[in-house]
């Protein structure tokens, strides 16, 4: 078994939020620890740690991925969002908004997570139905609202993005 | 959680991926999609010293039609194969494709991952059995290609060498008049299924001329459940047909109990998911269009 003295550290660049990253990094860490310790961006959560509760998602090159189970070093090079990259000037995402307007959330813990899943759904089907929402978030785990309102929600923020 | 530490190298080309795994030795394993490896890692469950990523290998992912087959990358991902109108071709395939674990898993995952792997719940081997399926693989002896059948040798263990990848799947396209479904039974999207069933039938008109029918995760590898296929073959599929190729796979399934419910259960799971599956596939079997994508608890 290698000692971690002896593991040669990898350097990776990234792009998160449109701002560019570069570290050298162990190989074994994976993206949401990147995300969190190495770029203190914590709005990326860390939940189950198990590939099931998908708080720890974000978008890699536009698609959803669970940050838990990806290592750093397979995001080189590619274009991270997390939910801080979700506002823009201040002003929240419609996405955002439409969770707050419908109560899509209690605690909050899983929303930035919930909120990029949204993201890949409404940008393929910005009008979907509840049955799509179901399956688009299956990999979401909401423990407070029973997600009835986040349904909701994210029909709203079809609704807006569209008309925006 | 972490796993163990471990050196990262990273192909540029599966031939070079091939060397790595030769000059590194056993403790050497493949990065694919790592949607079941890291989880594995981090659980310690397994550790490697070193892991060789094929995620930056060009060309690795690709899904197209050659002659009457459809020839898949290695590395294509599961959301790509769902969202590809060519999945259309095989609507067994499309089932299984969308219905893995979750939209961010099934964009990670990979058909040769899963293929490799050859977990008893994992789908692909499962669903890919029932269709002529082939296996493409590069290794420093050259390259082969293996029937999916020889390929799964137990749970865990493919016939892959140490220093063997693989490169391709290749699945036939059924004839005309034939009809498949793959159904899998989960109490949430993103665990392993409690079971799951494909079924590919091949009608001249009422009458079935030919039918594949496998069981998955109520074994150590999938099972064919022979004595079902033979109780549809040359029959004319009416209920008392389709209640005993049922009962048949309900006694071919060798499942275990666990915290996903007792073999009597999943006995009569798969018995439940044999015959709804046989349904979908008489009437794909016929040109309907039907949507299936697999069942929650």
């Amino acid at each position: 078994m290698p000692e971690t003295a002896t593991i040669e550290k990898v350097a990776i660049k990234m792009t998160i939020n449109g701002k560019s990253y570069a570290r050298e990094i162990e190989p074994r860490m994976l993206l949401v620890e990147f995300l969190r310790e190495e770029c203190d961006l914590t709005g990326t959560h860390v939940g189950c740690d198990t590939t099931y509760c998908g708080a720890c998602t974000i978008l890699m090159n536009g698609l959803a991925v669970k940050s838990c189970t990806t290592f750093a070093v397979q995001a080189d090079g590619s274009e991270i969002t997390t939910v801080e990259g979700l506002e823009n000037d201040g002003q929240l995402h419609p996405i955002q908004k439409a969770f707050g307007d419908s109560y899509g959330l209690q605690c909050g813990y899983c929303t930035p997570g919930l909120m990029l899943s949204t993201w890949q759904l409404l940008k393929k089907n910005p009008e979907p139905e509840e049955k799509e929402i179901r399956k688009a978030i299956a990999g979401n785990t909401c423990r407070c609202t029973g997600y009835m309102n986040i349904f909701k929600a994210i029909q709203l923020a079809g609704r807006n993005m569209k008309g925006a | 959680m972490y796993p163990r530490s471990f050196h990262y190298h990273r192909a540029g080309s599966l031939n070079e991926a091939v060397t790595m795994l030769s000059q590194l030795g056993d403790g050497a394993k493949l990065l694919a999609g790592g949607q079941s490896l890291i989880p594995l890692l981090k659980l310690r469950f397994a550790s490697p010293e070193h892991l060789v990523d094929l995620n930056f290998i060009p060309g690795t992912s690709f899904f197209k039609e050659d002659a009457g087959t459809l020839r898949l990358g290695a590395m294509t991902r599961h959301a790509e194969i769902e969202d590809s109108p060519l999945a259309r071709k095989i609507p067994l395939l499309h089932d299984c494709a969308a219905g893995i674990a979750d939209v961010q898993v099934r964009n990670r995952g990979t058909i040769g991952g899963s293929l490799a792997e050859a977990d008893p719940s994992g789908d692909w081997a499962n669903a890919l059995i029932t269709l002529d399926t082939t296996v493409h693989c590069l290794g420093s002896k050259g390259v082969r290609s293996i029937a999916l059948s020889e390929f799964i040798k137990d749970a865990y263990t493919t016939a892959l060498a140490h220093d063997e990848l693989v490169t391709e799947v290749s699945v036939k396209i059924p004839p005309k008049g034939s009809g498949g479904a793959y159904l899998a039974f989960k109490r949430t999207a993103p665990v392993y299924p409690t079971a799951s069933t494909a079924v590919q039938l091949t009608m001249d008109g009422e009458t079935c001329k030919d039918a594949a029918i496998s069981l998955g995760c109520v074994g150590l590898t999938s099972i064919r459940a022979t004595e079902a296929e033979s109780s549809l073959r040359g029959h004319r599929l009416d209920d008392k047909a389709i209640a005993s190729a049922s009962e048949a796979a309900r006694v071919a399934a060798d499942p275990q109990p666990d915290m996903r419910g007792s073999a009597d259960y999943k006995r009569a799971l798969v018995a439940a998911l044999v015959k709804k599956a046989i349904g979908i596939a008489v009437r794909r079997a016929r040109g309907e269009q039907i949507e299936g994508s697999h069942l929650y608890a």
